[in-house]
């Protein structure tokens, strides 16, 4: 490590959004052939980092240095022509176009002036063959809106990879949603990648993640850089209390004795997933959905909650077979998280408050007119339960961090006050402590005799949160088993099919 | 104060002043002064009634190409009913509900029949133009106006007409609407990211059918001035309207994605091109020239307000 020159040196690098500092002259050297991971809390400011490392965002003050050369890109693509290459943590994929299409986006193989199709599949088909080896594999021409979001992050993270000459690759919380096999796929490329001598810039809330892969770690809090060293010297105790800047307590206390059905479906079949699903769902429980990327699982959540169609098979809450359609759901007490905030789960334009509020106004009305202050109130309530970071009700969505936009989410539905949580990966992007958070707020939640369904491709986060859990494999949901006794390596062979 | 300038309508009314002070420079004698401005505010009228509607819709992310048909058939139903003797309220009446129909059926179409809202009222300016040739027989309508006309004229010195009053009441009423009732919030809400208004269980059809009825009745509204100006129903009326009522918006701050747009900033809009081409009229400029600098002061009014989002 030390003697080469270092790939990339930041110094002093200082941002702030309007009159919001988001970096304090944060410093930074990436080491040839290295993996580093940056670490921190959400609105900590490793993205905005990235993003200017990226030529995504200029900053304020401060230099770089790339393989001791001054850097200073002028945009994504000069920072690409220079060798540095993103995966963003939102996907920022053309939904309308290809696969392949989207993973040679900006640098277009040519052959006399014409786009060359056949050099683009190739390309695009070496890029992803690095992510699959022989395994599931996309195909080249599908449109990429109609991909899941696991499968969108596989193009995101081929379209940085398709490029030979990259030096420095940085990845902003690739895995938040992809299983397991992508998971140890995506590790075996980035362990070849670093043998090649390119250094890697890590972002995940998962330690044992970066435990795996990484050599060298940075602590972000409040945009200043607390801790570094090397990640074989700490421990994720160690870590988590560097990036709270404080001791966090991780309390996992279930003792829950489950009340009565509240859902069930019996055989529901859907337009083309899940091919059968039956489960019934109790008051003051949580049950877990494992399966892997395509079984079915989003789907099923969708047909429950009526955004998707159900061709056959029974959905009764509280034994009733209401009205299939999201606001009958919500009015019959369920609600649903989406698995793409980005996409679906908020309208980014808007502000903190009308997101929170927005399946629920009633209560804001005043004389039959939505009243600014009851609005406020209500944000700023949830805003200080979930810890989220912003500057206040009035701020659009936009502005906040990935994991501060997943809290907005996650808030709605308890500003909702559902009986039925259906949630869809609810702690995407969300942070160590605050992830515990959440765990404990569920498990509140179901004191209070609410039921939650969860689906998440963290089979771990599944066997610490949930009382049961049911495996789904192509379509095809098995029986709830109790978790005591399962273990990740067990549903994980299952959901496999094994 | 750093608020304030964040407020999407500060560009247009900061425009707004700068080339009425203009003008007022460049035409000290006739320009400034309170029976001008009544002049302005009328001409506005008709392009401001029917812009409220396009700014429901243009939050929405939708569009309204139909306006200036429908505006064309109002005026030819009320001076055919008034012809026929039944009346000023039933004239009126009819008129409206004229194009509260054709707004209710593009939205119909838009929401349920799942067709683009452009293709949609593309078509519907066609039909409604034809439409109103059709019951004109082709022709300029003469119609007693029984004190139709009243509307849009001025009072003694510079008194504003009612048509203006009833302007401001129902752009009042459109912000009242849309900042502080469940429906406004629905709007907005659908034009921000409809996928996040269907999971949160407002029903987008049904807003959507709403939002186009409500344009076709402002749209009514702006024909009955329109015949009120004109005392007659002219079938070749107001080509264009349309344009000149998503310009109104759009200056306003409004964003043709949706989600974006406000009553005032689209009043402002609407007002900014009166003001240019009444100055441009006073200045003695052609009207070429008239027309080309509205052209730049829309495209100039945009670009400012993108620069100042970022
Ligand atoms: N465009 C913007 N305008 C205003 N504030 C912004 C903008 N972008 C980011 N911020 C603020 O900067 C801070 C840091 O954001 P950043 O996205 O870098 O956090 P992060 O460390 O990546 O968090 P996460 O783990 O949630 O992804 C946040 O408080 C956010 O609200
Ligand atoms: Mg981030």
């Amino acid at each position: 490590m030390s003697g080469s020159a270092p790939r990339l040196t930041a110094r002093g690098v200082a941002k702030s959004f309007g009159a919001t500092p988001v970096l304090h002259a944060v410093s930074l050297e990436l080491a040839v052939g290295s993996v580093h991971a940056m670490l921190g809390e959400n609105g900590a400011g490793k993205s905005t980092l990235l993003k200017i490392l990226a030529g995504v965002e200029r900053p304020d003050a401060g230099s770089l240095e790339l393989d001791g050369a001054a850097y200073a890109p002028s945009g994504p693509l000069d920072a690409r022509a220079r060798g540095v290459a993103i995966v963003h943590q939102e996907l920022s994929l053309c939904a309308h176009l290809g696969v392949a299409e989207n993973i040679v986006l900006g640098s277009e193989p040519r052959r006399f002036g014409w786009l060359s199709r056949r050099e683009a599949n190739l390309r695009a088909e070496r890029a992803l063959a690095l992510l699959s080896d022989g395994g599931t594999t996309l195909p080249l021409d599908a449109r990429v809106g109609a991909l899941s979001a696991a499968e969108q992050q596989l193009v995101e993270i081929a379209r940085a990879l398709a490029h030979d000459d990259c030096r420095l690759l940085i990845l902003d919380e690739p895995t938040s949603s992809l299983g397991h096999a992508d998971v140890e796929r995506l590790f075996a490329t980035l362990s070849a990648l670093r043998e090649r001598g390119l250094t890697i810039l890590y972002v995940s809330h998962f330690l044992d993640e970066i435990r795996r892969i990484a050599d060298r770690y940075t602590v972000l809090r409040d945009g200043r850089e607390v801790a570094s060293g090397a990640v074989r010297d700490t421990t994720n105790e160690a870590l988590v209390t560097a990036m709270a800047g404080e001791a966090v307590e991780v309390g996992t206390a279930r003792a829950r004795s489950p009340g009565e059905v509240v859902l069930s479906l019996h055989e529901v079949r859907g337009a083309r997933l899940p091919k059968a699903a039956s489960l019934e769902l109790r008051r003051g429980e949580v049950l877990g959905i494992a399966g892997l990327m395509g079984s079915g699982r989003t789907e099923l959540l969708r047909a429950v909650f009526g955004l998707d169609r159900v061709r056959s098979g029974r959905v009764r809450v509280r034994g009733l077979v209401g009205e299939a359609t999201p606001r009958a759901r919500l009015a019959q007490g369920v609600g649903l998280l989406s698995e793409d905030r980005a996409r679906e789960g908020l309208a980014l334009g808007l502000s903190v408050a009308k997101n929170l509020t927005l399946s629920r106004l009633k209560p804001l009305l005043r004389r039959g007119f939505l009243s600014q202050r009851a609005e406020h109130d209500a944000a700023a309530f949830w805003i200080a339960r979930l810890g989220i970071r912003a500057r206040g009700p009035d701020q659009r969505v936009r502005e906040l961090s990935g994991g501060n936009q997943q809290k907005i989410a996650v808030a709605r539905l308890l500003y909702h006050d559902v009986d039925v949580l259906l949630l869809d990966e609810p702690t995407r992007g969300i942070d160590v402590r605050s992830r515990a958070e959440l765990h404990e707020l569920i498990g509140e939640l179901c004191a209070e005799g609410k039921a939650v369904l969860i689906v998440s491709s963290h089979f771990d986060e599944l066997i610490a949160l949930c009382d049961r859990v049911a495996v789904m494999h192509k379509g095809v949901l098995g029986p709830a088993r109790s978790v005591s006794g399962l273990d990740e390596r067990a549903l994980l062979q299952e959901a496999a099919g094994a | 104060m750093k608020e304030l300038l964040r407020r999407s309508w500060v560009g247009p009314l900061a425009a707004l002043v700068a080339v009425y002070a203009l003008f007022s420079v460049l035409a000290p004698a006739t320009f400034p002064g309170g029976v001008n401005l009544t002049t302005m505010l009328r001409q506005t009228a008709v392009v401001a009634v029917s812009s409220l509607g396009m700014t429901f819709v243009i939050l929405l992310g939708g569009i309204d190409l139909s306006i200036g048909s429908a505006v064309a058939l109002t005026s030819v139903v009320v001076a055919r009913v008034l012809q026929s003797g039944a009346g000023v309220v039933a004239a009126v009446t009819l008129g409206v509900l004229a194009t509260v129909v054709t707004g209710w059926l593009n939205g119909v179409l838009a929401a349920r029949g799942k067709i683009t809202p452009f293709i949609v009222t593309l078509g519907s300016m066609s039909v409604l133009r034809g439409v109103a040739k059709g019951l004109a027989g082709e022709q300029k309508i003469d119609a007693d106006p029984h004190g139709l006309e009243h509307l849009m004229t001025a009072g003694a010195g510079a008194a504003l007409p009612a048509g203006v009053w009833l302007t401001l009441a129902l752009a009042v009423a459109a912000a009242i609407v849309l900042h502080f009732t469940v429906f406004g919030r629905h709007v907005l809400a659908i034009g921000s990211n409809e996928n996040t208004a269907r999971l949160c269980g407002i029903p987008v059809e049904r807003v959507v059918v709403a939002v186009y009825a409500l344009c076709g009745a402002l749209t009514g509204v702006a024909g009955v001035l329109e015949f009120s100006t004109l005392t007659v129903g002219d079938p070749t009326d107001s080509i264009g309207l349309e344009l000149e009522a998503i310009a109104a918006v759009v200056i306003g701050g409004g964003s043709l994605a949706g989600g974006q747009g406000s009553v005032a900033g689209t009043l402002l809009g609407a007002l900014l091109m009166t003001v240019i081409k009444t100055g441009c009229t006073h200045v003695g400029l052609p009207n070429w020239v008239q027309e080309i600098l509205t052209g730049v002061i829309i495209v100039v009014a945009v670009g400012i307000d993108r620069l100042r989002r970022r």
